[in-house]
């Protein structure tokens, strides 16, 4: 890593991970490239429900969209997206949306049901990574199957890049999102573009 | 890499998930009518079978769920996994 990634000071940015590394610096150092693009993403509503079946279709409905049945599949409408997580558990994203108002919609909706819903917004960020050597670039710290038949496009797990755990998702042929805790963001950051290099 | 066949998500390769002990251990209803020496059984005595053992395992960095799956402890190979719940399988049956 070069001397100028290391940057140090008050502001710290999109995330604020340890001192001495800006995740913003180094998203801003990142360079384009044609095989694969790292990309930091703007802030997003993150909410996190665990529900039972009464809980879930009015739950999809008040969100505006439904919750994806199929294990490892994401829904889209608009700009929302919801994944399935586990069996019982799905996270809802908004981006660029304020978390208090959709958080506010669901508890309406599935109020006197079971369920649980949490505001995680602020503990994650998120990469675009684009290209067609996008998967062989994930692939340096990720042991799925990458593949079109293996991942395709609409799908979306919890898994691991390197030491750091990540969610990850398909949402284009070339195209993946990779959500990661705010503190590992620079360690799976750093890790990604030196997977660059490489591809 | 060892693949394992989360009954949630499907084949995933093995550092996604974590051991979780002995499966089909039923914690007593009435913990406070036993002996110590069966309380301590129940605590500390698992089987450590040679051969076809019955475990539990969380796919931690996935889904997050635990199943039970069936495992050789000489070869490693998983017979199979199942959920939660379920009955243990048959193992000669389910033997590969």
């Amino acid at each position: 890593m070069s001397e100028a990634a290391r940057v140090s000071g008050p502001d710290l940015g999109h995330g604020h991970p340890y001192p001495g590394v800006s995740l913003a610096a180094l998203a801003e150092g990142s360079k384009p490239s044609a095989s694969a693009s790292l990309k930091l993403l703007p802030a997003t509503a993150r909410l996190v429900f665990r529900g039972r079946e009464a809980a879930i279709g009015p739950a999809g409905e008040a969100f505006g969209v439904a919750l994806p049945r199929e294990a490892c599949r994401f829904n889209t409408n608009g700009t929302r997206s919801v994944l399935w997580l586990g069996p019982d558990e799905w996270i809802l994203l908004a981006p660029g949306e304020g978390p208090a108002p959709l958080f506010a919609a669901i508890e309406t909706a599935t109020a006197g049901l079971p369920h649980a819903l949490v505001d995680v917004s602020s503990r994650s960020v998120a990469f675009d990574l684009s290209g067609p050597k996008a998967g062989f670039v994930l692939n340096q710290g990720n042991p799925l199957d990458l593949s079109l038949d293996a991942f395709p496009v609409g799908m979306c797990t919890r898994t691991v890049f390197a030491k750091s755990e990540i969610v990850l998702r398909r949402t284009a042929p070339d195209s993946f999102v990779v959500d990661v805790w705010r503190s590992f963001a620079p360690y799976v950051w750093q890790l990604l573009e030196e997977a660059r290099r490489g591809a | 890499m060892l693949i394992i066949n989360c009954p949630y998500c499907g084949e995933r390769p093995e550092i996604e998930f974590r051991y979780g002990g002995e499966a089909h251990i039923a914690r007593p209803a009435d913990p406070s009518a036993l002996s110590d020496a069966e309380w301590t059984d129940f605590l500390y005595n698992r089987t450590n079978p040679k051969g076809k053992h019955a475990e539990r395992w969380r796919h931690i960095h996935g889904c997050g769920r635990y199943f039970n799956a069936v495992r050789d402890t000489v070869s490693d190979f998983f017979v199979t996994t199942y959920k939660t719940g379920e009955a243990r399988p048959d193992i000669e049956e389910s033997a590969r």
